[in-house]
């Protein structure tokens, strides 16, 4: 069975799996964290500022709204490469784990903010009115009565740009940001190791699918 | 207690203005329940809304307790609406709190009590509401009629002069609807609270409220005590909320097959204790005079009994005349009919 096994991944050197393997899930949990960060107030004052809420300012809206759209419009390909001067600038360097963390929090955040705001809007406004109507201010409804509404919303939101994030993370190992993918370019399709490919394509999915299962069970959880 | 003077409010839709309320002058007195009803669109929405300004009038004024509400600034305003109470017809509950969590809000918003006080002033409310049970639950497990109930507990949660009910009722069944007006009316005497409500059912109306305007087009078209407004409407869109209640309107066809010539056709009003006495055939045997019954209506508005009876007489006119005058002299309310 072991012979068979060994025959059939004569390339895999697995240590370097394993390495690449952690590389990834740093890259993602770093950049991840970074965005929950970053996106969830972008998300909120994208929501506040829109036309008919509590803060509405159609020309701030109308700037940030452009913004989000300029950032997201980039493929990440290209963001990597225009992101090289920044992230030296930031980090030191362009490459590894902390080379491709700015890039793939500069791609992340707004989309996680989008994606934050439209959780926003989904709530009732009857919930806001409500809220107005006790004497309360901005920062409370916020705090108090609309994040945990849209709790189950920007979980599933923090979700999907999770799983996002780790198809980024592939990409930026093509500008050698290291991790999986850029095991998979370089061994798997550079040197034709299909074996490689497959392994790190397996742990990719494996990746997305306990994303996905993490996220879905939060939701539901918090789904009242 | 609240006085609107010349109140109006209209809405920018493509930059053209729509007129919602169109110069609406209005008092409301300490302590009673005061009833709004309209037709959907025909204001009353806005007409709640700018009691505290959840909606800011175009021009007039709004005085709530002698205060100037368009004078407030917004920390001012805050502090205002946290003495005002209100409910909805789509409750508004915080659906990812709990009915205590939902009862404790309004009472963070004040941030003057403490965790322990917040939870003891959260079971008096349940208990007053009735809902001491379902502390822990969430609203999505509660009934229609219990999530007005933890709307009203926590519309209360800060011990308000004035509690304003959007529909309140309009999403409940009947039953239901009976249970939460009754309550109204329990918290109104207890609380000694002033109640605004708006409507589009006259019932509710009859059931829980002292005075009443009639809102149409953007405008008060009729006001006055529920018991006057009720038994003669004097407005068109008056007198169709209160046939919409009749269960039998028969008098109008009765009515046009009379041989008017010998009969005179009236309207009687018994209130209270004139309910209760044989006034009818007293007063018929005593002139010499006979009558049919068209159509009567009986019931209560409020706790005030009534009944209201369209008569035929029949008889000498001096002697009907005389019946009339006397009828009048034991109480009771007599107008002419016009076919």
């Amino acid at each position: 069975m072991n012979e068979i096994l060994s025959s059939f991944f004569s390339n895999v050197a697995w240590w370097d799996i394993v390495w690449a393997s952690l590389d990834t899930l740093a890259m993602l949990g770093g950049s991840l964290t970074l965005t929950l960060l970053l996106g969830l107030p972008l998300g909120i004052g994208l929501f506040l500022v829109s036309p008919k809420q509590l803060l509405s300012s159609p020309k701030t809206y109308a700037a940030l709204s452009f913004a989000v759209n300029v950032l997201r419009s980039l493929p990440f390909v290209i963001l990597l490469i225009a992101m090289i001067p920044v992230t030296v600038a930031l980090t030191g360097t362009s490459l590894g784990v902390a080379g491709s963390i700015p890039s793939l929090v500069v791609a992340g955040t707004p989309f996680f903010g989008r994606l934050v705001e439209s959780a926003l809007r989904e709530i009732d406004h009857g919930i806001i009115e409500a809220s107005l109507a006790m004497g309360a201010n901005t920062r409370q409804i916020v705090f108090g009565a609309l994040l945990f509404e849209a709790l189950p919303g920007i979980l599933a939101a923090a979700t999907v740009t999770a799983i996002a994030l780790v198809s980024y993370t592939a990409l930026a190992g093509v500008v050698g940001g290291g991790g999986l993918g850029d095991l998979a370019i370089r061994y798997g399709y550079q040197r034709f190791q299909l074996d490689v490919m497959f392994i790190t394509v397996v742990l990719l999915l494996l990746i997305v699918q306990a994303l996905q299962s993490a996220g879905q069970r939060l939701v539901l959880h918090f789904s009242r | 207690m609240i006085e609107l003077q010349g109140v109006h409010k209209s809405y920018q839709v493509k930059g053209v203005a729509i007129p919602a309320l169109a110069g609406v002058d209005m008092k409301v007195h300490s302590g009673e329940i005061f009833g709004i009803i309209g037709h959907s669109g025909a204001g009353k929405s806005t007409l709640i809304r700018i009691i505290n300004l959840l909606e800011r009038p175009t021009s007039g004024r709004v005085l709530v307790g002698g205060v100037d509400l368009l004078t407030l600034d917004d920390e001012a305003l805050r502090q205002f609406r946290q003495g005002v109470g209100m409910i909805f017809q789509h409750f508004n509950l915080l659906g990812s709190k709990t009915v205590g969590e939902n009862v404790a809000f309004p009472m963070k918003i004040v941030g003057k009590l403490d965790k322990a006080a917040i939870d003891r002033r959260v079971d008096e409310l349940l208990q007053l509401v009735g809902l001491q049970a379902h502390k822990d639950k969430y609203p999505r497990q509660l009934s229609g009629g219990e999530k007005q109930r933890v709307g009203i507990a926590r519309a209360l949660a800060n011990r308000p002069a004035v509690l304003l009910c959007d529909e309140a009722t309009s999403a409940l069944d009947p039953q239901t609807t009976r249970s939460i007006l009754q309550l109204l009316r329990e918290i109104n005497e207890t609380l000694q609270l002033t109640i605004v409500l708006i409507t589009h059912e006259m019932d509710v109306i009859r059931t829980v409220c002292d005075r009443v305007a009639v809102i149409d087009s953007g405008r008060i078209v009729e006001e006055g005590p529920v018991t006057r407004v009720f038994l003669h409407p004097q407005h068109r869109t008056t007198q169709r909320f209160v046939q919409e209640t009749e269960s039998l309107s028969v008098e109008e066809t009765r009515l046009a097959g009379m041989d008017r010539v010998r009969k005179t056709v009236h309207r009687l009003t018994f209130l209270q204790d004139t309910v209760h006495r044989p006034l009818l055939s007293q007063t018929a045997r005593e002139h010499g005079v006979d009558f049919s019954i068209l159509s009567g209506r009986f019931g209560q508005i409020k706790s005030t009994v009534c009944g209201q009876v369209t008569v035929a007489f029949e008889g000498e006119p001096t002697h009907v005349q005389a019946a009339l005058t006397g009828l009048v002299a034991e109480g009771v309310t007599v107008e002419e009919c016009l076919a």
